[in-house]
């Protein structure tokens, strides 16, 4: 064993007594841990290789038994958590596969690299199980626009966005972005990409057969990425210093290239196993791969392709270089492999072996420079059952009455106030930067309750979207866990989707806090009980942590990424009023409800109370109900009610279409509650009036509550109650302030 | 009549040029990489958008290099049909096949939405089936899309009618609102929005289709009349 | 060995309008001496020869072919050891 591979790192017996593990984020009980699973004292290199595989983005230290909780398996899943990304089964072989993940620390730093590596890492988990990515999304999380950094961080996140997709090729079909000052200076940045596979070319990153060989693909590996706490040594030197960490660097033109001759190469059906290099590059990747096999890998590090000189085994494992794979192949399939990526013009060179020792074994310059056993690495890091404890801002809230504000009598200019909210406003800003048509799929465009991409060849599509609203996870973790899946559903199916499953990603801050575990237990259970009633198992995502800035946490903010089934393209539907003459009916019920709503933040300047309540066998029930009605065509459009309420779904229906409605509400609550009120499991349709009764009856025998409001009708959006107008604007100016509020911001 | 659908490193709406040919059109269609010497096989050239080399140092301009782009003029030359769209645009004003050349948009940022686009000119093999002057639906999706070129040059092209699509509301800087432009002979078509995204109702428009019917008719045109002579 | 440097730059006649916005930033932080704001591209490489004239018409030809697009952009050079 070589202690000494570079004069400038520790040695075995420094980093013990001067506890260099613990800037690597190992505690002293796992130090001892290390040393039982080597059977000595590690070296530099062990220890780092070790300090990310047991760090919480690769082991979920903190969260694995939360996680366990989810439902992850259902008739359609073919493959659950645990691999690059979860696969569902959508008929005629063909299967979707799709994955959620954040980039939140890298974004708020470097907000253009960061976001765009986001979505690079999120493709490569696609595209390396085989899947061609069709689709991005992501979501978005800001600081309140008002400061230049927000501006800034906002302005370049999308950019980054748009930058690494666009020349990529693969449309951004959808998303979200809120705005509000919790993720001040912790902006949440996660990606999601939905691709389609052939069941019988499912990859896993697996390293099968003793004696294969292993593959390197990609650009050389950098200086990137290395986890900064390692250079803050004391022994700091301005040569250390020149090669502190940089950031990482996204190359979407090489990523291309490395897809396409991925996917050719998974075509020849020659890849025995093959997994991307993610968080903690060619360490995770090649431990993952040899942990699953139930093999041992040795690499050989002189042959991995280095953009820089002189970089040692610890760097070269540690480094987060972009756009880089690993694959297994037999020997005799190697010069076919080669020859693939020789014609796409990409970096492949054989860098290790599959071993029989279940050991990760690291040569350099011809000498072992790391011997750790693989199940060490991925098995063994502990699991922690941290302390909660319910917060006391929860027990303050219950005693708050969200009904005691003061009646709002001008409901047209609250809901101009509401319209022109960041939050709530168009986001045409946004998505007109990402190229959301390429790839000729994207049937129904961002703006809508969610994208829909149509399946080459078939009469089926694909509906998705990414919802979570943090103000209600915040006042209530269970409930808005709940709402956070049920709202994802809902406009799953107000597309004309069955919805199939989801992806998760649990953004929250530090699980050493109490009340933050406490957060996110209790959204977990939620999200998870909300997941069994509404038939849609979790089949990956990823855990975001520590996102906290100075004032303290963000809201805990679970994003649910869901994709659903349109049986049939005549099944789209969208948002937009269609008709001078429809119908328009209104489902659920509408209680006075204000906690955690866009009206009580925007117009009354607070966010506090409980968030509205949410019955998952009602929510199941409207549904089913609204699904089957727009499978059997009785529907012209349709949107869910989220942050604003009624009158924000009408007005969107009213602006999307182009079009006004006359809405005549029958109501026992105050308007301003009636209008802005956020109760759950509600959604706006609008019939052709010929179909208007057929509808009624075929929600009623549903057992939804169901009343006819009004008609799509003129120019105007023109809303009364019990007789008194309440809402009278043109759709022009409501759209005026709707879109102008993002970029008058911007300019 | 025979399409061929070229593909540099960094292509991405190669697939969509093709599935606008096959669904169209219904003629036969080859993707055809870019070291390619040989394209006397095929009788028009699409040249499709994309980001080719990453649009790394300037949009088009390593990919007018690469061998298939001789063979390019040389079916240019021949009176092939040649349509290069946004990023084929862009390689083939970098080619010289086209005058001009495609800055960065004025507003600094991609954009991607639906433009309405004037056609200028019908008396050409890529328009003739639209009505002059007439108004159709065409989406957008580019960072450098904003054309320019000098005053002679403009001045050339409005004499001999070589802008054949303007668009309404000009959504890049364009000089003149200029979004596509032939060469002087009106064999070989430019334009930044893009035709084969527009040929599905479902998707949003149909109005691109004529453009790629427009093309068969002219061919067919031409081998009927050598037909008969 | 020489070293040449090449500076491509966008023709005075034509807008260039990334240095239009960066020179209102500017402005707008106070920087108000700021006029004439272009961006351009810097180039750096290494050339293996030590004949000044013929590496001379060699980057020429580079950046009449490739590196710039004299369409808009003009380009100058330097050559140094």
């Amino acid at each position: 064993m070589n202690q000494q591979v570079s004069a400038k790192e520790p040695n075995a017996e420094q980093i013990a007594q001067q506890h260099i593990y613990k800037q690597m984020g190992v505690s002293d009980s796992e130090y001892e841990l290390i040393c039982g699973f080597l059977g000595r004292k590690p070296n530099y290199t062990e220890i780092g290789v070790f300090s990310v595989m047991w760090s919480e983005h690769c082991a979920y230290k903190n969260s694995k038994p939360l996680l366990r909780r989810f439902p992850t398996s259902g008739p359609r899943v073919l493959m659950g958590p645990g691999e690059g990304a979860g696969i569902v089964d959508i008929g005629d072989n063909q299967a979707v596969v799709f994955k959620i993940e954040s980039h939140n620390h890298p974004s708020a730093v470097e907000p253009y690299q960061g976001a765009a590596t986001g979505v690079g890492g999120i493709i490569r988990d696609i595209f390396s199980m085989g899947a061609r990515p069709v689709a991005l999304l992501n979501s978005l999380r800001f600081g309140k626009l008002e400061s230049e950094r927000v501006k800034y961080l906002f302005e370049h996140v999308v950019s980054g966005i748009a930058g690494y997709g666009n020349c990529i090729g693969i449309p951004t079909v959808g998303g979200e972005v809120v705005f509000d000052e919790s993720y001040d200076g912790n902006p949440l940045v996660n990606a999601m990409c939905v691709g389609l596979i052939d069941h019988d070319k499912i990859q896993r990153g697996v390293a099968k057969g003793v004696g294969n060989p292993v593959f390197y693909v990609g650009p050389p590996t950098g200086r990137d990425g290395i986890h900064g706490a390692t250079f803050a040594s004391e022994e700091l030197t301005e040569e250390s210093e020149a090669k502190r960490t940089a950031v990482q660097v996204g190359d979407p033109f090489m990523e291309k290239l490395v897809m396409e001759a991925c996917l050719e190469l998974i075509d020849t059906g020659i890849v025995l196993g093959i997994q991307d290099m993610g968080a903690a590059g060619l360490t995770c990747s090649s431990a993952e791969m040899a942990s699953k096999a139930g093999n041992g890998l040795e690499l050989y590090l002189d042959q991995v392709p280095q953009r820089e000189e002189g970089m040692t085994p610890y760097e070269m494992m540690l480094s987060e270089s972009q756009e880089r794979m690993l694959f297994v192949v037999e020997p005799k399939d190697e010069a076919q492999a080669l020859e693939i990526f020789d014609r796409w013009g990409v970096i492949c060179a054989k860098v290790g072996k599959v071993t029989d020792d279940g050991r990760l074994k690291l040569f350099h310059h011809g000498e072992v420079v790391g011997d750790m056993p693989v199940t060490a690495l991925v098995d063994e890091c502990p699991v922690y059952e941290k302390p909660s404890a319910v917060p006391a801002y929860y027990e303050l809230n219950a005693g708050i009455d969200t009904l005691r504000y003061p009646e709002v009598s001008d409901l047209n200019a609250a809901l101009e106030q509401i319209l022109a909210s960041p939050s709530v406003a168009s986001k045409a800003w946004v998505y007109n930067q990402y190229d959301y048509m390429v790839r000729t799929s994207t049937a129904v465009r961002p703006g809508s309750d969610a994208a829909v991409v149509t399946v080459q060849g078939t009469r089926k599509a694909l509906a998705m979207t990414t919802d979570c609203n943090g103000r209600f996870v915040y006042l209530d973790p269970e409930v808005g866990g709940k709402i956070a899946v049920s709202e994802a559903a809902r406009n799953i199916v107000c597309s004309g989707a069955e919805p199939l499953a989801i992806t998760d990603n649990l953004n929250f801050g530090s699980p050493e806090k109490p009340d933050i575990f406490w957060q996110m237990e209790r959204a977990v259970d939620g999200m998870a009980e909300a997941c069994r009633v509404l038939d849609a198992p979790v089949i990956g995502g990823n855990v975001s942590l520590y996102n906290e800035n100075l004032k303290g946490a963000i809201y805990p903010t679970p994003v649910v990424g869901m994709v659903g089934l349109v049986h049939d393209t005549d099944h789209i539907t969208t948002q937009g009023f269609k008709n001078e003459g429809d119908v328009i009916v209104l489902l659920g019920d509408t209680r006075g409800e204000l906690g955690g709503s866009e009206f009580q933040a925007v117009v009354h300047g607070v966010t506090e109370g409980r968030p509205p309540v949410l019955d998952l066998q009602v929510e199941k029930q409207l549904l089913d109900a609204v699904l089957s009605a727009i499978q059997g065509g009785l529907v012209r459009s349709a949107h869910d009610l989220s942050e604003g309420g009624l009158a924000v779904a009408l007005a969107e229906s009213c602006i999307s279409g182009g079009i006004g409605a006359k809405i005549a509400l029958d109501s026992a609550l105050r308007a301003d509650l009636a209008l802005f009120s956020e109760s759950q499991s509600r959604i706006v349709l609008s019939a052709a009036p010929a179909q208007a009764e057929q509808l009624l009856d075929h929600l009623a025998s549903r057992g939804v509550p169901v009343q006819r409001i009004g008609v799509v009708e003129g120019s105007a959006l023109k809303v009364s109650i019990n007789g008194v107008s309440a809402i009278d604007r043109p759709v022009k100016e409501l759209a005026r302030v709707w879109e102008d509020a993002i970029p008058c911001r911007m300019q | 009549m025979k399409f061929a659908v070229l593909v540099f490193p960094g292509s991405n709406c190669d697939i969509d040029c093709y599935k606008a040919v096959e669904s169209a059109l219904g003629e036969p269609v080859d993707y055809v990489w870019h070291t390619a010497t040989d394209l006397s096989g095929y009788d028009c050239i699409l040249v499709p958008g994309g980001f080719s080399y990453g649009d790394y140092l300037r949009c088009g301009a390593i990919a007018r290099f690469a061998p298939v782009m001789n063979e390019v003029a040389k079916a240019a030359e021949e009176g092939k049909y040649v349509l290069g769209i946004c990023n084929g645009f862009q390689i083939l004003t970098e080619a010289g096949l086209l005058p001009g050349t495609l800055r960065r948009n004025d507003s600094l940022k991609f954009r991607c939405h639906d433009t309405v686009l004037r056609v200028e000119n019908n008396d050409n093999p890529f328009t003739s089936l639209y009505a002059e002057g007439e108004e159709i639906t065409i989406p957008i999706a580019h960072g450098e899309g904003n054309y320019y070129c000098d005053e002679d040059t403009l001045k050339q092209l409005q004499e001999n009618r070589q802008i054949i699509f303007r668009y309404s509301n000009n959504p890049n800087g364009s000089v003149d609102d200029i979004a596509g432009i032939t060469n002087e002979r009106g064999n070989v078509v430019g334009m930044m929005p893009h035709p084969e995204r527009a040929v599905d109702g479902l998707l949003g428009s149909e109005d691109g289709k004529k453009m790629f019917t427009s093309i068969l008719k002219a061919w067919r045109d031409r081998h009927e009349s050598a037909g008969i002579r | 060995m020489l070293k040449a440097r090449v500076y491509v730059t966008i023709k005075q006649s034509v807008l260039d309008p990334q240095g239009v916005a960066v020179q209102g930033a500017l402005h707008s932080m106070g920087f108000r001496e700021v006029e004439g704001l272009r961006i351009g591209k810097y180039m750096e490489m290494q050339l293996d020869t030590d004949d000044r004239f013929e590496a001379e018409a060699r980057v020429k030809a580079m950046c009449e072919k490739l590196l710039a697009n004299t369409v808009v952009e003009d380009y100058r050079f330097e050559l140094e050891g």
